[in-house]
C-alpha cells in the first residue's frame, strides 16, 4: 500500500478517538484571533491572581506634588539590554501656577525586572517584595502610565482595578450560570406549571428596565458596608438580571435534547431521570453554556465599569476600572491629562477578547454540526 | 398454539389541539385509532403505511415511549405471565425495559455522539445492574462482533463510523439486554442503498440466531416483503390490512394495499408504471372522511362506502382486510413476475 | 462558418468535468471527470449514492457551486443558437447566466418547502419569475400560472395560486415546484431527487406528472435519483456515478438487462424487490462507502469489487471508455484504458 493511504488511516485513527473536548479544541485552534485573545485573556487573569506583583508601587500611595504626571514609556535598550524609563521635570507656570510635567530623554531612570520594592503577601500565604518591574534605585518612583490628581500610579492602579472588574465578571457570570442553569433545567426538563411560573417570573425580569433597579438596588446599599462587602452585593445585582437570558437558552436546548433519539434511547435503555440530565443531556449543551458565558462575561464588566463609573457601583477606596474612569469624568482633566483614559481602552481591550474568544467557543462548540 | 408475546388490543392515542391562548382543546388528531394485532414469539411483523398514518406512534406506544389513551399492551414474560404495559408508571416499566428494544432511523441521531462505542452499547447493561466495567467490556466485545463491527473499535466515538455502521452500533445497543421484542423504527431508509442490503441480512441472522421477535415499521413494501413474515398496513391511524406477507403480495383484499404495491416504482424499465395511480392525497386524522376512510380516494367505492365504517374482516383463514367488497374485489399489484 | 445544429446534437455536452472543493482537512474531488450528453427531449437519470457527485453535477450546470467549491476542469457546453456556451466559462452572476438559470435551465429541488418563501404567495413568486424572464404584463403573468397551476394537476387553481407554500400539502408544494419550473418553457429541466421527501402513492402522482409534462413540452430532463426503481421508471439514458466518477452509462434497457461495471451488477442484484422470497438472504456489496476525504486509489469502487483484477484495479484508474456512440464503462475488465496518472 502507498504511504499516503498509511498516513490518512493514522490520521483517521486519531480522529475516530478523539472526544468533544479535543474535537472542540481543533476547531477553536483554528480561529486565530481567538487564540490570540484568549492568551491575552489569561494574561489578565494572571494579573488578577497576583495584581501586587505586576505593580510598580503601592497604587494608594498619594503624593500631591506628583500629580497628573504624564506616560513615562518604557525603553527596552541603552547600549545593549538595559531597561529604562525617561526622567520626569516639573517646572511650574507663572501663570497658573500649576505643575507642568515633561519627560527628558536625556535623563534615564534605570529600571529593571523582578526587582525588589514594596513587600506585600501571595495569596495571604507568604510575604515577598519582589515586583516584575522597578526602579533600580528604590528611592525613585516611575510612572509608567502617568499618574493622576493625586499623584497615584495609575499603571499599579490598573493592575489592581483589573483584578476587581475582571473578578466582577467572572463571579457575576458563574452566578447567572448557577441560577440560569437550574432554573431553565427544571423548567425545561419539567414543563407544565413549573415551567409557566419560571417562564412568567423571567419575563417579569427581563421585562423590568435594568439601569434604573440597578441604580436604585446599588443605591440601597448600606453606606458603611466594606468595600468587600459592597463587591459581592454588586455581583449579585449583576447576576440577578443576567441569569434570565442563560436560563431561556438552556430551558430551549432541554426541550430540543428531550426529543432527541439518544436521549429516548437512553429512556428506553431503563436511564433514571437523573442519568439522562448529567449524563446525556448536560454534556451536550455543556460547551454552548461555556460559549454563551463567554459572552455574557464582558456584558458584565461594561455593566459594572457603568455603575462604578455613575458612583453607584463599586466605591473608593477599592479600586475597579469604572472607579478609575471616574477620574477622567471631567473635561478639564481630560485636556490636561489624557493618559486618565487609559483605563477605557483597557475595557475595550478586554471586552472585545471575551467577544472574539466567546465567537470562536460558539463556533468551535458543536464539532458535530456539519 | 401459544399465547402471542404482544397482543395489542384497541389501542388509541389521541394528540389534542389545542388553540387560543388558554390552550382550549378543540379537537383531537386520532394518530392511533383503535388498533389491534397480535405478534407470536419469533415472527417478524411488519407496519407499514405513509407518513401521518400512525405507524410510529403505534410502534411508540408499545415502547411506551408515548402514553397511549386508550386499549391494552398485553407482554407474555418469560415465565408465560401476561402483563399490561399500557396503564403501567414509569417505574413498573423499569424492569420490562430490557425485555423491549428499540432500533432506530436515523444513524446519526440516535447514538450520543459525546460517547465512545463502549458507552453508547455498554450504557443500557451499567443502568440494568452490570457494575464491573470488566464485565460489561466483553459484553460489549461480544455485541460488537455479533454485528459485525471489530472489539477493537469499542474506544471509537460514533463520528468515526459511516452511517451503516452507526446503525449496527445501534444494533448493538439494542441488543445489549437480550431482548425478546425489538421494535425496528424504518432501520434501513436512512441508508445507502449498497448498505441496505447488509442491514437487512443481519437483521434477518440476528432474528433466527436470537430468536427474536420483530416489529417492524416500515415504509418501503420491497424491504417489509423481504424481512417480515407478516404484514399490517396502516391508513388514517386505522389498520385496514393484516395478513401473512406473500398472501398480502399475491393477492391484497384492501384497495389501499394494492394502490400502495403499483405505486412502488420497479427497477425494471420494461414493466411500465402502473396507470392505475392512487389520486387525491392521504385526508388529515383531525377530520377523517365519513365511513370508510379510504372511500374518496377508492375506485371502487360505492354508496355504502360513504356511510357505512367497515369492520376489519377475516376474507380468509388469517387474512384480514377493512373493505365491504373484501372477498369480491379482484386487485393487481402493477408488479409482474 | 459554424456548423448549423441538426437536431441529433445534444442540448448539453458536459466533458471531464472536475469539481473540487478545498477544506481544512484536505481537498475534496467532489466530481472526478465526469462526461455525458443530453439530447433534447431526452431523459438523462444520474443515479448513485451519497457523496457520489450527481447533486454536486447538476449544482455545476447550474453554476451554482459555493466556495469552497470550484469547478477546476473541463467544460459543460449548451447549445444555445448556432454555437455552443460553455457554461464553466461564465460568470456564475454574469448577465446570460441568470439569463438562462431559471429560464432555459430550471431545476426542481428536493425540498420544495425550502425552495419557496414563506412570506410571499407561491403564485406571486411564479408571476415574479415569468415577469423577470419575459416581456409579459402581471396579468398575463397570472393567466399563464393558472394555466400551468392546471398542467401540473392542482385543484382549484385560481384560488390555490394566492396560497402560501406552507399551505399546502407536500405532494401539492411539489407540483407548484413544477410549476415554477415551467414557468419558462425551459428547455432543459433539472430534478434533483424530486420525489425523496415525498409519500410513495404520491410520488407516483408526480412521476406519472412528470412523464406526461415531458412528452407533452418535449423538454430534456436530467433526474437525479438513488432510487433505482425510479430511474427504471423515468429516464432513456442512465449515468451510474461512484464517489465522484462515472461507473457507466448507456441506454436504459442496457444498464438494466445487461449490465457491465461491477458496481452497477452489485447493486442491481442487492436490492430487494416486490417479489422477492421472504427471508432470503441478500447478495450484498461488502463494506461501506468511503468517506470523500479517504477516496481509495485506484478505481474508486476496488475496495468493494468482488470481481478485482488484483494490483491493477487498486493502483490505476480506468478511464471512461466508449464502448459504442451512447456506451461507456470504466473498468478494466472491459478496457485497458486508464486515467493518465
Amino acid at each position: 500500500m502507498s504511504d499516503i493511504q498509511t498516513i490518512g488511516a493514522v490520521a483517521e485513527d486519531r480522529i475516530a478517538v478523539a472526544s468533544n473536548w479535543t474535537l472542540v479544541w481543533w476547531r477553536f485552534r483554528r480561529h486565530h484571533l481567538a487564540l490570540f485573545s484568549a492568551g491575552l485573556l489569561i494574561c489578565m487573569y494572571l494579573v488578577v491572581l497576583c495584581p501586587e506583583f505586576f505593580s510598580t508601587q503601592n497604587p494608594e500611595r498619594t503624593d500631591a506634588r506628583q500629580a497628573f504626571i504624564p506616560v513615562q514609556a518604557l525603553h527596552f535598550f541603552d547600549d545593549g539590554w538595559n531597561p529604562w524609563v525617561p526622567a520626569i521635570v516639573g517646572k511650574r507656570n507663572p501663570v497658573t501656577l500649576r505643575m507642568e510635567w515633561t519627560t527628558d530623554p536625556q535623563r534615564k531612570v534605570h529600571v529593571s525586572f523582578f526587582t525588589p520594592g514594596e513587600p506585600y503577601s501571595v495569596f495571604g500565604l507568604f510575604q515577598t517584595n519582589i515586583h516584575l518591574l522597578g526602579a533600580v534605585d528604590p528611592a525613585q518612583r516611575i510612572f509608567l502610565l502617568g499618574s493622576d490628581r493625586l499623584g497615584r500610579d495609575q499603571w499599579s492602579r490598573i493592575m489592581r482595578g483589573t483584578q476587581t472588574s475582571m473578578t466582577v465578571g467572572l463571579v457575576a457570570v458563574t452566578l447567572s450560570v448557577i441560577f440560569g442553569v437550574v432554573l431553565g433545567g427544571i423548567s425545561g426538563y419539567f414543563g407544565g406549571f413549573t415551567d409557566q411560573v419560571i417562564q412568567r417570573l423571567i419575563e417579569l425580569l427581563q421585562s423590568v428596565p435594568t439601569i434604573p433597579i440597578w441604580l436604585a438596588l446599588s443605591a440601597a446599599l448600606p453606606r458603611d458596608w466594606t468595600p468587600i462587602q459592597v463587591f459581592f452585593a454588586i455581583t449579585v445585582i449583576l447576576s440577578l438580571v443576567g441569569w434570565t437570558t442563560l436560563a431561556r437558552e438552556v430551558r430551549g436546548r432541554f426541550l430540543a435534547l428531550r426529543e432527541e433519539d439518544f436521549v429516548l434511547a437512553a429512556r428506553l435503555a431503563g436511564c433514571s431521570r437523573m442519568r439522562i440530565i448529567l449524563r446525556h443531556m448536560v454534556p451536550t449543551f455543556l460547551s454552548h453554556i461555556i460559549a454563551t458565558s463567554s459572552l455574557a462575561i464582558p456584558v458584565m464588566i461594561i455593566n459594572e465599569t457603568s455603575l462604578s463609573f455613575l458612583g453607584l457601583g463599586i466605591r473608593p477606596p477599592a479600586i475597579s476600572w469604572g472607579v478609575l474612569l471616574q477620574e477622567a469624568q471631567n473635561i478639564q482633566t481630560l485636556a490636561l491629562a489624557p493618559w486618565l483614559m487609559i483605563p477605557g481602552l483597557i475595557v475595550i481591550v478586554a471586552v472585545l477578547a471575551f467577544n472574539l474568544v466567546g465567537d470562536g467557543l460558539r463556533d468551535a462548540s458543536d464539532p458535530y454540526s456539519h | 398454539m401459544t399465547a402471542p408475546l404482544l397482543d395489542v388490543r384497541g389501542l388509541k392515542k389521541h394528540f389534542p389541539i389545542a388553540k387560543g391562548l388558554f390552550h382550549r382543546v378543540t379537537g383531537h388528531v386520532r394518530a392511533v385509532d383503535d388498533v389491534s394485532f397480535t405478534v407470536q414469539e419469533g415472527e417478524a411483523l411488519g407496519l407499514v403505511g405513509e407518513s401521518g398514518c400512525g405507524k410510529t406512534t403505534t410502534a411508540r406506544c408499545i415502547l411506551r415511549a408515548i402514553d397511549p389513551t386508550e386499549g391494552s399492551i398485553l407482554y407474555r414474560m418469560r415465565d408465560d405471565s401476561v402483563v399490561d404495559l399500557a396503564p403501567m408508571s414509569v417505574g413498573e416499566l423499569g424492569p420490562l425495559r430490557k425485555e423491549i428494544q428499540m432500533i432506530f432511523q436515523d444513524p446519526f441521531g440516535s447514538l450520543n455522539p459525546r460517547m465512545t462505542l463502549f458507552d453508547n452499547v455498554g450504557e443500557p447493561l451499567l443502568v440494568n445492574g452490570m457494575r464491573r466495567r470488566r464485565e460489561r467490556m466483553d459484553r460489549v466485545a461480544e455485541l460488537l462482533r455479533l454485528v459485525g463491527l471489530r472489539p477493537e473499535f469499542m474506544h471509537r466515538f460514533p463520528h468515526a463510523f459511516s452511517g451503516g455502521q452507526r446503525q449496527r452500533i445501534g444494533i448493538a445497543r439494542a441488543l445489549a439486554t437480550g431482548p425478546r421484542l425489538v421494535v425496528a423504527d424504518e432501520p434501513v431508509s436512512a441508508l445507502d442503498v449498497s448498505v441496505q442490503a447488509q442491514v437487512l441480512n443481519l437483521l434477518l441472522e440476528l432474528q433466527s440466531r436470537l430468536r427474536l421477535t420483530f416489529l417492524f415499521v416500515a415504509h418501503d413494501l420491497s424491504v417489509v416483503r423481504h424481512i417480515c413474515d407478516r404484514v399490517a398496513v396502516m391508513y388514517v391511524g386505522q389498520l385496514v390490512e393484516l395478513a401473512p406477507t406473500d398472501a398480502v403480495f399475491r393477492r391484497p383484499r384492501h384497495p389501499y394495499t394494492a394502490a400502495l404495491m403499483r405505486a412502488v416504482p420497479v427497477p425494471d424499465p420494461r414493466v411500465p408504471g402502473s396507470d392505475a395511480i392512487l389520486k387525491g392525497e392521504v385526508p388529515s386524522p383531525a377530520s377523517p372522511p365519513s365511513g370508510c376512510y379510504f372511500h374518496p380516494r377508492c375506485m371502487f367505492a360505492e354508496e355504502r362506502c360513504r356511510q357505512d365504517a367497515p369492520l376489519l374482516q377475516e376474507v380468509t383463514p388469517g387474512h384480514f382486510a377493512r373493505c365491504h367488497f373484501a372477498g369480491e374485489l379482484q386487485l393487481g399489484t402493477g408488479q409482474a413476475a | 462558418m459554424p456548423p448549423i445544429p441538426t437536431v441529433t446534437d445534444p442540448l448539453l455536452r458536459v466533458r471531464d468535468l472536475r469539481v473540487s472543493f478545498r477544506l481544512d482537512e484536505g481537498t475534496v474531488r467532489a466530481v472526478d471527470g465526469v462526461s455525458f450528453d443530453v439530447f433534447p427531449g431526452q431523459v438523462v437519470g444520474i443515479v448513485g449514492e451519497s457523496g457520489c457527485g450527481k447533486s454536486v453535477t447538476m449544482r455545476a450546470v447550474l453554476q451554482l457551486i459555493d466556495p469552497p467549491g470550484r469547478i477546476t476542469g473541463g467544460e459543460i457546453l449548451y447549445r444555445r443558437g448556432a454555437t455552443p456556451i460553455d457554461l464553466t466559462r461564465l460568470s456564475p452572476r454574469g448577465r446570460l447566466m441568470r439569463d438562462l438559470r431559471g429560464a432555459e435551465i430550471a431545476l426542481i429541488p428536493q425540498e420544495p418547502m425550502a425552495a419557496f418563501s414563506p412570506v410571499h404567495t407561491v403564485g406571486a413568486q411564479i408571476i415574479e419569475a415569468i415577469m423577470l424572464h419575459e416581456r409579459v404584463g402581471r396579468d398575463e403573468a397570472r393567466a399563464r400560472t393558472v394555466e400551468l397551476f392546471r398542467d401540473v394537476g392542482i385543484s382549484m387553481a385560481e384560488s390555490r395560486i394566492d396560497a402560501y407554500s406552507w399551505q399546502l400539502s407536500g405532494g401539492l408544494r411539489q407540483r407548484a415546484m413544477i410549476a415554477m419550473a415551467l414557468s419558462c418553457k425551459p428547455r432543459l429541466l433539472i430534478a434533483d431527487e424530486p420525489t425523496t421527501a415525498i409519500d410513495v402513492t404520491t410520488q407516483a402522482q408526480i412521476l406519472a406528472l412528470l412523464r406526461e409534462l415531458q412528452r407533452k413540452y418535449d423538454t430534456a430532463i436530467i433526474f437525479i435519483t438513488h432510487d433505482l426503481g425510479v430511474i427504471a421508471q423515468m429516464a432513456n439514458y442512465v449515468v451510474v456515478m461512484y464517489l465522484g466518477r462515472i461507473m457507466e452509462e448507456g441506454p436504459v434497457d442496457e444498464i438494466f438487462h445487461a449490465p457491465l461495471h461491477p458496481y452497477t451488477r452489485a447493486l442491481l442484484r442487492s436490492i430487494p424487490s416486490l417479489n422477492s422470497e421472504t427471508r432470503t438472504v441478500l447478495p450484498v456489496i461488502a463494506g461501506a462507502l468511503p468517506h470523500p476525504f479517504n477516496r481509495p486509489p485506484g478505481c474508486p469502487f476496488h475496495p468493494r469489487c468482488g470481481d478485482i483484477l488484483g494490483d491493477r484495479c487498486a493502483t490505476a484508474v480506468p478511464a471512461l471508455h466508449a464502448l459504442g456512440p451512447r456506451r461507456a464503462v470504466s473498468c478494466f475488465l472491459h478496457s485497458e484504458l486508464a486515467e493518465p496518472a
